[in-house]
């Protein structure tokens, strides 16, 4: 298998981005694909390894089985290529586009080169399925008659639901918005991932016997009750969505917003929706700053150049990685190490260890947010590392480097703390449903909830993750599912286990 | 008959015996016990009396005691002898058959054993008729060569006379001693092995059945003879048994002889058409016993010996003036005066060597082969009677192979992607064998917890040490994969029908083929197609009989024991083929066919019958599945021997089922004569259709087909790479042809409940018990699941199955990526707790259960003792090794990081087969040494030389390597770098080939020549012999630890390889702790424990692993993989592509650079290790490792539960691992405790030592003079270790030291001989002269007072310069088989070889003043060899062409003027140092000469030597 010596012939070549000036001025997606031929070049880089670090659990959640469609590639199997890829992962045109790939980072090539474009050739793979329409539906030979109830249509419900429905249950996929999808829907931003990609799977699913129900809010428009009498099993898949807040002074000015808030609304106006004025959070002509320099944070600095924003400037409360792979923790494991996304190329400033004081507003306290936003006060703080975990460890602020500066509009993007409580969850809390003291649903090895027929995956239960590990936990609790409606499973579930947090020391 | 003596006896006794002729003489073993023994004398007598026969009387035969050994002593018999006259019925000569008295008596023992039972006697334990004839008796007896004649006055009394005299000792190793199997036998003695026992044993037993009365009195006198083969009998005694129904039944001895033991017939053209015809009939009548044999036969009046095909055993005879011949396995055995000898030979491959006493003279070859061969018109039986398949008329409609519903059925059949793409791809594309890299980490298939194949629970035997394997591409001559089917004869008639058999020229067939068979309506050939399916149970769970419903393990029973009726019934029928099929559509096409399936055969599987009429493409088949085919054919074969028809018909198997060859070698060695596989030939259609098998350089671009091939291509590549991987299988157990094979049944079971093999797999070591037939059910019942999804739709592709790569969802492998990164994480920080997780993950503390250690438990006994207390680290790490890599599988890099890590900590690194740069000797400025302490001496000797010998601490000798036991190697020509071919003595780019047996080492006392061999060449060193477990190795260790080797290695199957066949990674040699316990246990029985240390390798990783070596008997532990990935390797697997891109496995220079692994890496993972045995010493209550050692009473098996029902680690029985040797022994008996006694005191070479001091010292020139004997072995050796040990490779300037020896020098004379050393040996050699030969000078010629002309006479023995790496030789002679084996350096010159001359050769000049031998030069892949031919008295040009294997050399003439003086030269220094006649007459003739000469030159070193790559050559 593989070209045995394409890793000495040919070098690396990503997934290509449209140049800065042309991507930042529309919102369509900035990273393209390459000529079949170059794709396959990348394919016979693959070593074909013994063991695939890359389909490791720290490489894929999924297990995907990078080094054989990697191959086909190379050999021009695309078409069984999209099934062996389809066999590990019910998306792979989503996480070809938004997922950070820790696959090449477990890359084996990434020892001491550049690693196997995995991503290039994941997308690569899933787009030509689609345009030559490979991608069918693939409904189940017999109908169990069980009903079971998703709730959420984020990558977990959406995953859940369809191994489901292939399943042979009579799957009902609940979702408040008007379009399935959640946060990849909502959340992602249209120049990072097209949303006519999950309408695609929509109809998919659809035609495999799932029934959509959108705007259907459970909790509010259905009670939660009426899931778990009316239907055979209930899977949870809600994600993670109460945002981390930063309760400083002048947190309510106008102008200080969660970064959720900001991308939907830019989202919806891109499917064509009308959004409120009065509601309208816009970065136009705006200095902007962004707190957190996660994913999150990068969407929204993209999304603020897009519209138009004066400036934007990135904080960060943690140090600034290196630019490069430090000792700890050692490959195989995901690297800490500068990530610049194609936002943070296309402008704005970032700094890192800067933590915010207070938000400073116009005065006007007598409006009724109490004034609207006009700058904040930070310091730059100091970092040490923990010796026994290598974990950074903020040591003191810096008092001489207190600064102020003038802005118009604060995101946070600050990452998620739980899901969110009131509703749904609330509602099943009362009849019996455990949460973590975190405030994630707790499950069992199984993804069994504390309830009887409820199950629950993804961030509802994990806490915030990556797009993959919300497919992956998709696919393991319809396994779960399916073994407790029927007794016995054969619905491919992937690893069932998660790579073991590795950071120094061992621990 | 000795008349004079036992007249004499018998006169003393009382009683007179007639002429001689008119009586019989049994001798007898009779119990002690005297009540029995009087009984056995009683039913002698009555037996004797019942056949008609007088018993003329009874002696006791006078022993002497004093003479025995211990063991010896304790089992002895009381000896006594009977005397039988002649029946008056019974002719003796004139016009009756001369043979009715030994015929009589032949029946009248067996009757007499039969009578002997009856009393109440074991045979043989407690009664044993050693002979009984009235032309031959035996003295033998658990003795020594020596003892002999003490123990028995009667051998020392001068009136003990006879013409002939067959004596025999050697060196029991595959049987515990006992007296009846001593040898002689009563019509020969055997030295070597048989290697197809099992097969020809069950054979035989299937052909009683079938015996008629040939020349015996009727039946009835035939049924007495049943049964022919003593079950349990050693292979010499089984051997003889079937010899003695030949003779008895009315051939002749030599005709017997060559009927159980043909020639190489298949592939000699030069054989005459009467003695093809003689050995084709034969090939009809009965499989070759095959194996290494030197026999030597007796009936009396014949006596002589041959030996088999391959020739592996040395046997040299020679003829003097009055009439004596002498033969011995060596020369020198008698001293006679070279003035009486007129011709001295040896035997040869399959030739005969036949002495007839009464006619008082010496029958060649070809006169007694070409008598027997025609005094039957053989051939035209042949040509009248036999049936080729390709002459049967082809069928109207063969099953075309096809793609419907392909994934389902490759599904129902287990199928993996990995089938696909490891083995079908490559073996359709190319036609060769799918080959892989570092061990198998996955688990035993009865610990897995996936639907394994039935075929994974056997693992494929192999020969070491008592037998060799063989080399099947470089000498295919001698192989053949040629089977018979139908119906076969009497064995005792010799009639034109016993040919009418249909011959398959290899055992798989296409579908096309199998449609002939199925359609066979030709003479007696009727086949009929049985289907092997069943009907697993509904439902998800297949529910287990809770509704009173059969379970499936009921189902499939029943429909495995419905097979076997039908087979029966068939057979009765008169059906002469049976075609096991599992194809789902049986029943359809083929119904109303001749030889297809008859609907009311269907009756009893009403739901094939049913699903069948609805279906009209054969496609939805949910209720069938296939019985699995190895259980099919297994189940049938051994049914039909039970019922006595086997040997009525063909076996043929028709399955989706076998894709690799271990597939086929199951089903083979199970029984079947033919497998069709047309599940492969179905995908095989696919792949073509979408273009698949491309040249995988070709990139992929806009037209896919591009570099594509066609079906029949694919097809036909298929099998032959299928055909030559079974090949290889055979030959790693030393068995050349398809037909011994067969039903041989060479695998032992690892994993399978011991009932099911007995009833199955009947005679089939299972040791350790293991899954049923609920798990073979239930995996069924699993594919037929995935195959069938209830729900699901079914998956567009195969599973990945993880089985060769490690897959997230795929099999589980002990080396995990977590695994790994745990462990480089650990060495690199130094960090105690990534260790920790790396020993957890390993050491299956998760609950998985992969490995048999993993299932043993530490068990408490004693007080556990503080840590202080325990040994120190550092007499922990002094036990480790790393593992024999070679520098060529490895970087130079890696193999000194190494070898300088185990140097700091004390332990010791293995140079592996490759040799060694002579810079490492020497440490470097830091203090470091690069040195690697053990040095390995493998098949290819590569690099192998005095000083390489000189400079180890430990000398290995590998005989086989856990991942590819049995096999040898090849280093491509793109990995001998100029580096690489410095350090192997060879050729920058010109591949290297190791054979795959040692060709010094064809038995037991061969090692323990080599044992001494490397003793002499470094008498510092220890010996290691590294061997591989199977069942048996612990005798193979008893037998290793009496040739005096100091340590030997147990390595697992699990260890790794630069590049193996995937078959021999995953399929041969079993797991190291079933062959530690076997060996330690052995060991401590013999008592042998105390003299040898045990090591074991194979997949050790941690500190765990090597408590429980200990415990099971090991003292040294060697470890390889997880050393190289504490320097960086990831696993890759691809060490054999040269690709490895972290720069450990490849000699790229530009990944070399990659290399990040350093010493300390090694070492602290040593350390890791040693802290953890300490630790757990500790816990155990063991202040150092020796208490520890043996001590498997400290263990247990885990309580846990496995996956699959049936199946997992409670099925197994671990008691055999875990029996404690420790009662009433004195701790020192269960480890070494005693420096072997290697018997250097008594060496030539210290005499040569004293008189070469002044050479060795100060260079002066010493010349001697000294007389030489056979039991002077390897002499010149110890000389040379003194040289090199002070002068280094340079040794001396040539011809500073000369000796002259007068006699026959024993074995390996000249052995490593160094640089300023020459011998001359006026008289002859033995075998293996000048092994090794590292620049010394050999010169060899009769005296000249010898009655023999030199050039038509041998000189030297076989496996002459095995190795050689430099020097030169002259020898006034012929010399034997193997002449100048893997020469890489020396000069030659000789008068005549035998076979495969020149063979892997790489580098040197070899001129053959004479005739060669068949094979010559094959695998030669450097240096030249000249012939002469077309002179007058020499083999003519063409025929010495012939002769030249072809395949890696070209034929020239002597060309360019340099090289014509360089032969010139050579000729002429040969004439001055031998006065050879030969020598003066090409030289005096040297015009006319120099085109006679046949230059034989490697195509690849002509091409190397053109491009100067060859400038280091010297």
């Amino acid at each position: 298998m593989g070209k045995p010596t394409g890793f000495l012939e040919y070098a690396r070549r990503g997934i290509p981005a449209r140049p800065r000036d042309e991507r930042k001025a529309d919102w369509r997606e900035v990273y393209t694909g390459r000529p079949a031929g170059e794709v396959a070049t990348q394919g016979a880089r693959c070593m074909d390894c013994g063991i695939p670090f890359c389909q490791s659990p720290a490489g894929c959640p999924l297990g995907n089985l990078i080094p054989e469609w990697n191959d086909l590639v190379y050999r021009g199997d695309w078409r069984e290529a999209i099934d062996r890829l389809h066999a590990t992962n019910n998306f792979p045109e989503i996480t070809g586009r938004v997922c950070p790939a820790p696959c090449e980072e477990a890359c084996t090539l990434n020892v001491n080169e550049d690693p196997v474009s995995i991503k290039l050739l994941e997308r690569s793979i899933a787009d030509r399925a689609f345009a030559e329409k490979w991608v069918v539906p693939r409904p189940a030979r017999t109908r169990t008659g069980r009903r079971v109830a998703v709730v959420g249509s984020g990558p977990a419900g959406m995953a859940g639901a369809q191994q489901l429905a292939r399943g042979g249950h009579d799957v009902t996929l609940f979702e408040r918005a008007d379009r399935i999808g959640g946060l990849l829907r909502y959340g992602i931003p249209d120049f990072k991932m097209d949303k006519g990609v999950l309408d695609r799977r929509a109809e998919q699913m659809e035609a495999e016997g799932v029934t959509l129900r959108t705007g259907c809010h459970v909790g509010v428009d259905v009670p939660a009750r009426e899931l778990v009498d009316g239907f055979d099993a209930v899977l949870l898949a809600c994600g993670c969505e109460e945002p981390r807040d930063l309760p400083i002074e002048g947190r309510e000015l106008a102008g200080v917003h969660f970064a959720l808030d900001f991308l939907i609304q830019q989202n919806r106006r891109l499917a064509g929706d009308v959004i409120d004025p009065a509601e309208e959070i816009l970065a136009t002509g705006k200095r902007v700053v962004v707190l957190g320099g996660g994913d999150t944070g990068s969407d929204c600095v993209g999304t603020s150049l897009r519209q138009g924003a004066a400036s934007v400037l990135n904080l960060e409360l943690l140090p600034k990685p290196p630019e490069t792979r430090g000792p700890q923790p050692p490959w195989p494991w995901w690297p800490d190490k500068l990530i610049t996304s194609h936002a943070h190329e296309e402008g704005g400033v970032r700094r890192w260890s800067v933590m915010t004081k207070r938000f400073l507003g116009d005065g006007d306290r007598e409006s009724a947010s109490g004034g609207r936003l006009r700058g904040l006060e930070a310091v730059e703080v100091a970092w040490g590392r923990d010796p026994e975990t290598g974990r950074p460890v903020m040591q003191e602020e810096i008092e001489e480097t207190r600064f102020t500066l003038e802005c118009d509009l604060v995101i946070f993007a600050l990452g998620y703390v739980h899901p969110v409580r009131e509703g749904l969850l609330a509602q099943l809390e009362t009849q019996g449903l455990h949460l973590t003291g975190r405030g994630h649903v707790a499950t069992g090895r199984a993804w069994q909830t504390s309830l009887d027929k409820v199950f629950c995956a993804g961030d509802m239960t994990r806490g915030q993750s990556l797009v993959v590990h919300a497919i992956a936990d998709g696919r393991r609790a319809a396994r779960a599912v399916d073994e407790y409606l029927m007794g016995a499973s054969e619905l491919p579930a992937g690893p069932a286990r998660d790579l073991p947090d590795m950071l120094a020391g061992g621990g | 008959m000795p008349h004079e003596l036992l007249g004499a006896a018998a006169r003393a006794e009382g009683f007179r015996l007639p002429e001689p002729g008119e009586y019989g003489v049994a001798m007898l073993f009779l119990p002690r016990d005297e009540e029995l023994r009087a009984a056995c004398e009683e039913a002698f007598g009555r037996a004797v009396a019942a056949r008609g026969h007088d018993l003329l009387g009874w002696r006791t035969v006078p022993v002497d005691g004093d003479a025995l050994g211990r063991i010896a002593r304790e089992q002895e018999p009381v000896i006594r002898q009977a005397f039988i006259g002649r029946r008056s019925g019974d002719a003796l000569g004139g016009s009756g058959d001369p043979n009715a008295f030994e015929r009589a008596l032949y029946v009248t023992r067996k009757a007499v054993e039969r009578a002997l039972v009856a009393a109440g006697a074991r045979i043989p334990e407690d009664a044993y008729v050693v002979s009984l004839s009235s032309r031959t008796l035996i003295y033998k007896g658990l003795l020594l060569a020596w003892q002999l004649p003490r123990y028995f006055p009667d051998l020392m009394d001068t009136r003990m006379r006879s013409a002939l005299a067959l004596v025999h000792q050697r060196f029991s190793t595959n049987t515990l001693p006992e007296w009846n199997l001593a040898q002689p036998f009563r019509y020969l003695a055997h030295n070597g092995e048989i290697n197809t026992l099992q097969g020809n044993a069950n054979w035989m037993r299937a052909r009683e059945a079938l015996l008629g009365g040939g020349a015996f009195d009727g039946p009835g006198d035939v049924d007495l003879l049943k049964p022919i083969v003593r079950a349990g009998a050693s292979d010499s005694a089984c051997f003889d048994n079937v010899l003695e129904l030949l003779i008895q039944g009315g051939r002749s001895l030599p005709h017997a002889i060559m009927m159980m033991i043909p020639e190489a017939w298949e592939r000699d053209p030069r054989m005459s058409a009467a003695l093809r015809g003689f050995y084709e009939y034969h090939a009809m009548l009965m499989e070759p016993w095959d194996g290494p044999a030197s026999i030597a036969f007796t009936d009396g009046r014949t006596i002589g010996a041959t030996l088999d095909r391959n020739g592996l055993r040395p046997s040299r005879y020679v003829v003097t003036k009055n009439g004596l011949v002498v033969m011995a396995s060596e020369v020198g055995v008698l001293d006679l005066p070279a003035s009486h000898i007129v011709r001295k030979g040896r035997l040869q491959p399959g030739r005969l060597f036949v002495a007839d006493l009464a006619e008082h003279r010496i029958l060649g070859d070809a006169e007694v082969k070409e008598a027997i061969a025609t005094s039957k018109p053989y051939t035209r039986w042949v040509d009248e009677q036999k049936v080729r398949l390709e002459e049967l008329p082809a069928p109207e409609e063969a099953r075309k192979p096809g793609r419907d519903n392909l994934i389902r059925l490759e599904r129902l059949f287990g199928y993996t992607r990995e089938d696909e793409t490891v083995f079908l791809t490559p073996m359709a594309r190319t036609g060769k064998e799918p080959i892989g890299a570092m061990g198998d980490d996955t688990p035993l298939a009865v610990l897995s917890r996936r639907p394994r194949l039935l075929y994974d629970s056997f693992k494929q035997h192999f020969a070491q040490v008592s037998n060799p394997p063989i080399d099947a591409i470089r000498e295919e001559l001698v192989t053949s994969l040629v089977t018979m089917v139908g119906a076969e004869g009497d064995l005792l008639d010799e009639t034109p029908e016993q040919a009418h058999l249909l011959e398959l020229p290899h055992p798989i067939l296409t579908n096309s083929q199998l449609a002939k068979l199925r359609e066979v309506e030709s003479g007696s050939f009727r086949s009929i197609t049985l289907p092997a399916l069943w009907t697993p149970p509904d439902g998800p769970d297949g529910p287990d009989g809770a509704d009173g419903a059969p379970s499936a393990v009921e189902v499939l029973e029943a429909a495995v024991e419905e097979l076997c009726r039908r087979a029966e019934a068939a057979v009765r029928d008169g059906r002469t083929v049976l075609i096991l099929s599992d194809r789902l559509s049986l029943g359809q096409s083929e119904a109303g066919t001749p030889g297809g399936v008859e609907r009311a055969a269907l009756a009893p599987i009403p739901a094939l019958l049913a699903t069948e009429a609805g279906t009209p493409g054969g496609v939805e088949r949910a209720a069938l599945a296939p019985i699995p085919a190895l259980l099919a054919t297994g189940a049938v074969h051994h049914h039909l021997i039970r019922a006595g028809l086997r040997k009525r018909c063909g076996l043929v198997v028709e399955s989706g089922e076998p894709r690799e060859s271990h597939h086929f070698a199951l089903l083979l060695g199970y029984g079947a004569h033919a497998v069709n596989p047309y599940l492969v030939f179905d995908i095989l259609v696919e792949m073509v259709d979408d273009c698949r098998l491309r040249d995988p350089e070709d990139p992929a671009g806009p037209d896919r087909s591009s570099g594509a091939i066609d079906y029949t291509t694919a097809r036909d590549n298929y099998i032959r790479a299928a055909s030559k991987s079974l090949l290889k299988v055979l030959s790693k157990m030393g068995i050349s042809t398809l037909q011994s094979y067969h039903g041989a049944q060479i695998f032992e079971a690892i994993g399978l409940d011991r009932e099911l093999v007995a009833r199955y797999f009947t005679g089939t070591p299972s040791n350790l018990g293991g899954a049923g037939l609920e798990a073979i059910a239930e995996a069924s019942l699993h594919r037929h699941r995935s195959a069938h999804p209830e729900r699901y739709a079914p998956p567009p592709r195969l599973d990945s199955g993880g089985e060769y790569a490690w897959r997230a969802e795929g099999e589980e492998h002990v080396w995990t990526p977590l695994a790994i990164a745990y462990l480089q994480k650990a060495v690199r920080e130094d960090d105690a707790q990534a260790y920790a997780r790396f020993a957890d993950a390993v050491a299956e503390a998760d609950g998985r259960r992969l490995t048999l250690r993993g299932l043993l438990a530490f068990k408490d006994g004693r007080r556990p003792v503080p840590l202080e207390e325990v040994e120190p680290e550092e007499a922990i790490l002094a036990r480790f090794k790393t593992g024999a890599m070679s520098l060529g599988s490895i970087s130079a890099e890696t193999h000194e990081t190494l070898a300088i890590a185990m140097n700091r900590l004390g332990g010791r690194s293995n140079t592996g087969e490759g040799g060694e740069d002579e810079r490492r000797f020497t440490p470097d400025a830091s203090g470091d040494s690069r040195r690697s302490s053990i040095k390995q001496v493998a098949s290819g000797r590569f690099g192998v030389t005095a000083t390489y010998l000189a400079n180890a601490d430990e000398i290995q000798i590998k005989m086989a390597q856990g991942a590819k036991p049995g096999e040898g190697g090849q280093l491509p020509g793109p990995k001998v770098s100029v580096e690489i071919a410095a350090v192997r003595h060879s050729t920058p780019g010109v591949g290297l080939i190791s054979p795959p047996p040692h060709h010094d080492i064809y038995s037991i006392e061969d090692l323990a020549q080599l044992i001494f061999d490397l003793k002499n060449a470094n008498p510092r060193a220890r010996i290691n012999v590294k061997l591989v477990a199977r069942a048996g190795v612990g005798t193979i260790a008893a037998g290793v630890a009496k040739g005096h080797a100091d340590v030997v290695l147990i390595a697992g199957d699990s260890g790794g390889t630069g590049a193996s066949p995937w078959s021999s990674i995953k399929h041969a040699g079993i797991p190291w702790e079933i062959g530690l316990a076997e060996t330690h246990q052995v060991l401590v029985d013999t008592g042998l424990r105390s003299r040898i240390v045990v090591e074991t390798d194979g997949g050790l990783k941690t500190g765990r692993d090597v408590v429980v070596a200990a415990l099971l008997g090991a003292e040294e532990f060697g470890f390889s993989t997880a050393p190289l990935i504490s320097l960086g390797c990831i696993y890759l697997r691809k060490c054999h592509l040269n690709t490895c891109s972290v720069g450990i496995a490849t000699q790229r220079s530009e990944l070399r650079k990659k290399f990040a692994g350093r010493p300390e890496h090694v070492e602290r993972y040593f350390r890791f290790i040693a802290r953890e045995v300490r630790e757990l010493m500790a816990g155990l209550g063991f202040r150092n490792l020796d208490e520890m050692i043996g001590r498997a009473d400290r263990l247990e098996a885990f309580a846990g539960d496995g996956g699959l029902p049936g199946q997992g680690p409670e099925t197994l029985d671990l008691s055999p691992l875990l029996a404690s040797r420790r009662k009433e022994l004195a701790p020192t008996d269960l480890y070494c405790t005693i420096p072997q006694h290697h018997g250097l005191d008594g060496q030539l070479d210290h005499e040569l030592i004293r008189m070469a001091l002044p050479a060795i010292e100060d260079g002066l020139p010493v010349t001697g003079e000294l007389p030489i004997r056979n039991a002077h072995r390897t002499v010149g050796t110890m000389l040379s270790h003194e040289i090199v040990r002070r002068h280094g490779s340079a040794g001396l300037p040539p011809g500073t030291i000369h000796f002259r020896f007068r006699g026959s020098a024993g074995q390996s004379f000249g052995a490593f001989l160094a640089r300023g050393v020459r011998l001359d040996l006026q008289g002859d050699a033995n075998d293996y002269l000048g092994k090794g030969l590292s620049g010394g000078e050999l010169v060899l010629y009769p005296p000249p007072e010898a009655g023999f002309v030199a050039e038509e006479n041998i000189i030297a023995g076989n496996v002459s310069f095995y190795g050689a790496t430099g020097g030169a030789a002259y020898l006034r002679g012929m010399a034997g088989e193997r002449f100048c084996v893997r020469n890489s350096g020396l000069s030659a010159v000789v008068e005549g070889v035998g076979d495969h001359g020149c063979e892997y050769m790489t580098g040197g000049r070899v001129v053959v003043l004479g005739a060669i031998g068949r094979n010559f030069a094959a695998g030669m892949s450097g240096g030249i060899a000249y012939v002469l031919a077309d002179a007058a008295g020499h083999q003519s040009r063409e025929d010495a062409a012939r002769l030249v294997n072809p395949e890696m050399v070209e034929l020239e003439t002597l060309g360019e003027e340099s090289e014509i003086e360089e032969i010139r030269q050579m000729i002429a220094a040969h004439r001055e140092r031998t006065g050879s006649t030969v020598a003066a007459g090409v030289l005096d003739e040297w015009t006319q000469a120099v085109p006679r000469f046949l230059k034989v030159m490697p195509v690849d070193y002509k091409e190397a030597l053109a491009t100067g790559s060859a400038h280091r050559e010297e």
